[in-house]
């Protein structure tokens, strides 16, 4: 029967693999997960990453791999024996069914006592804090009382693994900050894992001990969200971690990681992330480390498009002399036409390669 | 400038427009018109028709139902044919709506169970009299592997009727109940299945009770459509006997005796017995939950 919560010490992908006909929609997950930890699935839409999702959760058979909790070889077990819990994106709820219901019924399939169950799902219901809600039907609650509903019968049956598809996606942005907190504070107190897909990077960095940047299905990188906000290995993950700003360039010197590239005739110093050969580049950075100054000197001279204000400074959209769009952060509101010199954070520019 | 007048009241047309009411609502008209002419006219027509009797009294045609077992067991006639036929139609077509939810080819399957409601109950009577009658290839195949020694009767009786009401009401069923099943979200059963529950438990717990609603309708409208049963009950029956439905005792008042006042009175009585079975199987579905059976979204 389902893997108990109190033995397991981890769970183990191994080239889990998913097809689509002739679509490779999942290549080669491989990937260890120690107990306690809370993992994102990050990527763009059609990444892979909710095709890993159903795959571990058993709604999808692999077409290749292994999955083992410990020693367990999970993947030939059909759904109902995984014992995982998982909250689906539009979060599932039997619209039949009472809040307490929807809560027990992961305890009655397992046919755990009815006294015991009732303690656990009251137990349930106060850790999502609904407390006054127990009677009601799903329907008559709001979004984010359906989420807290959807989590409370995910984990009441202290699942070793519970799988998160998304859950945050259907709320609005104030609820989306309090439900992460609450998310990691329930986490933190199961002490299970948690695979969690999101493609807000916000989310998964907020969230995660470990992003796993998937793309095409295959993993890009992985590491904490410190690694992958300051360092991504590759310039999709770059772009896909907010860096913006993609700038054709000319490799000058190269001694270690530093180097020196030309922009438009602009020298400027960053880091390489990767190896690369032949002089073309490609430099990124955030449009926060990309500052219009006061000066001229030593800045990638552009023209100003648009501004927006954000409170604590501007935000604008230019256009280099080569055509490239460069967005950036500013002090004061420039005038569209205007061409201003945007200085780059040595520290945070990246340099890759231009072949891919 | 001109001032504007915020005080004064909106004006007739978008006082209307705000019940509802606007030059849209107009193309109701023709269907309220065809509704009135063809139903409601005939309808009252009829019950006024079947409280002028013969005799002259204003319930004598109620009174001579109600007093001769000739007419009133009709009412129990029919009702043997069509509630079996409705609850067996249902038992076929959930097992089989649930299959082909799941197919990804569900057209083709569709058209061949869709088929016999194009052919019209008279030539699926004629077929049945051909394969099913004493001579007819179901009878020559099960006596050649010895299964029967004489011919089995399937036709002109209850069963010819029984199954000719299968087959022609089935593929209704069948659709309807398929589309109330296409519409619980899959993310249900998925749901449900992660928290442990195997396929029966997932058909008792999560898609019956969401089922049982439309299963009611679907109920409901099978056996309005059962019970209405005249051409088969005659082609494929045995219209004086076993199988002598209410229409039957309706069209004998009607053109046999060319009593319509008669006829006008079974006519009532059949739909006061249809009403009264369809406001039961309504009320039962009272009783289970109602809603969407959708992954409910605030």
């Amino acid at each position: 029967m389902a893997p108990s919560l109190s033995s397991f010490k981890m769970l183990r992908l191994d080239g889990v693999s998913r097809d689509f006909g002739t679509v490779n929609a999942l290549r080669d997950l491989t990937l260890t997960i120690e107990r306690g930890e809370f993992v994102a699935l990050l990527g763009p839409s059609g990444c892979g990453k909710s095709t890993a999702l159903n795959c571990i959760a058993g709604l999808l058979p692999t077409s290749r791999g292994a999955i083992f909790l410990d020693d367990q070889r999970l993947d030939i077990l059909p759904t109902e024996e995984r014992g995982f819990g998982m909250v689906f994106q539009n979060y599932a709820l039997f619209p039949h069914m009472t809040v307490r219901d929807n809560i027990g019924f992961g305890l009655k399939m397992r046919g755990i006592p009815k006294a015991e169950a009732a303690a656990r799902v009251e137990k349930a219901i106060e850790t999502v804090r609904l407390g006054t809600q127990a009677h009601k039907l799903p329907g008559q609650l709001s979004g984010g009382q359906q989420q807290r509903v959807a989590i409370a019968r995910a984990i009441v049956v202290e699942p070793p693994l519970v799988l998160m598809d998304e859950p945050l996606s259907n709320l609005d942005a104030k609820l989306r900050l309090e439900m992460r907190q609450e998310i990691r504070r329930i986490h933190a107190g199961l002490g299970s894992i948690t695979i969690y897909v999101t493609h807000d990077q916000d989310e998964a960095l907020s969230l995660a001990d470990r992003i796993v940047v998937l793309r095409d299905g295959m993993i890009r990188q992985v590491g904490t969200p410190e690694d992958l906000y300051a360092r991504p290995a590759h310039l999709d993950v770059a772009e896909f971690m907010g860096f913006r700003n993609r700038i054709p360039a000319k490799l000058k010197t190269r001694s270690g990681d530093a180097v020196a590239i030309d922009v438009s005739g602009v020298l400027l110093q960053g880091i390489a992330r990767e190896d690369f050969t032949g002089d073309d580049v490609i430099a990124a950075i955030r449009p926060d480390d990309l500052f219009a100054g006061d000066t001229h000197e030593g800045g990638i001279p552009a023209i100003v498009e648009a501004m927006e204000y954000r409170g604590r400074d501007f935000f604008g959209s230019a256009r280099a002399k080569d055509g490239t769009e460069l967005f950036f952060r500013a002090a004061r509101r420039h005038t569209p036409g205007e061409t201003v010199a945007l200085i780059a954070d040595p520290a945070r520019l990246l340099v890759y390669g231009a072949a891919q | 400038m001109s001032s504007i007048d915020y005080h004064s009241n909106p004006g007739l047309k978008a006082r209307l427009a705000a019940r509802g009411l606007d030059s849209v609502t107009l193309l109701v008209l023709p269907a309220m018109a065809l509704l009135v002419g063809l139903f409601v006219y005939p309808f009252l027509y009829g019950l006024w028709l079947s409280f002028n009797p013969k005799d002259g009294s204003l319930l004598g045609n109620y009174f001579k139902f109600f007093s001769d077992p000739f007419l009133y067991d009709t009412i129990g006639t029919t009702l043997k044919l069509a509630v079996p036929v409705t609850i067996l139609n249902l038992v076929f077509a959930v097992p089989v709506a649930f299959r082909v939810r799941l197919m990804k080819n569900q057209r083709l399957l569709t058209t061949i169970l869709v088929l016999p409601i194009t052919l019209g109950t008279v030539l699926v009577a004629e077929g049945m009299l051909n394969y099913l009658g004493p001579q007819g290839w179901a009878n020559r195949i099960m006596m050649l592997f010895g299964i029967i020694s004489s011919p089995v009767k399937l036709t002109n009786n209850y069963w010819g009727v029984m199954l000719s009401l299968v087959i022609t009401g089935f593929p209704f069923t069948f659709l309807l109940t398929l589309s109330y099943i296409s519409g619980i979200d899959p993310a249900l059963e998925q749901a449900a299945a992660t928290l442990g529950a195997k396929a029966r438990a997932r058909f008792r717990y999560i898609f019956l009770p969401l089922l049982i609603p439309g299963l009611a309708i679907t109920f409901c409208l099978s056996f309005v459509q059962a019970y209405s049963v005249f051409p088969s009950a005659v082609l494929l029956g045995a219209p004086a006997g076993p199988t002598r439905v209410i229409s039957i005792a309706a069209y004998q008042a009607a053109f046999e005796e060319y009593d319509y006042s008669m006829a006008s009175a079974i006519a009532m009585i059949m739909g006061v017995v249809q009403l009264a079975v369809v406001a039961a199987v309504l009320q039962i579905r009272n009783l289970f939950y109602r809603g969407p059976a959708g992954g409910a979204k605030g």
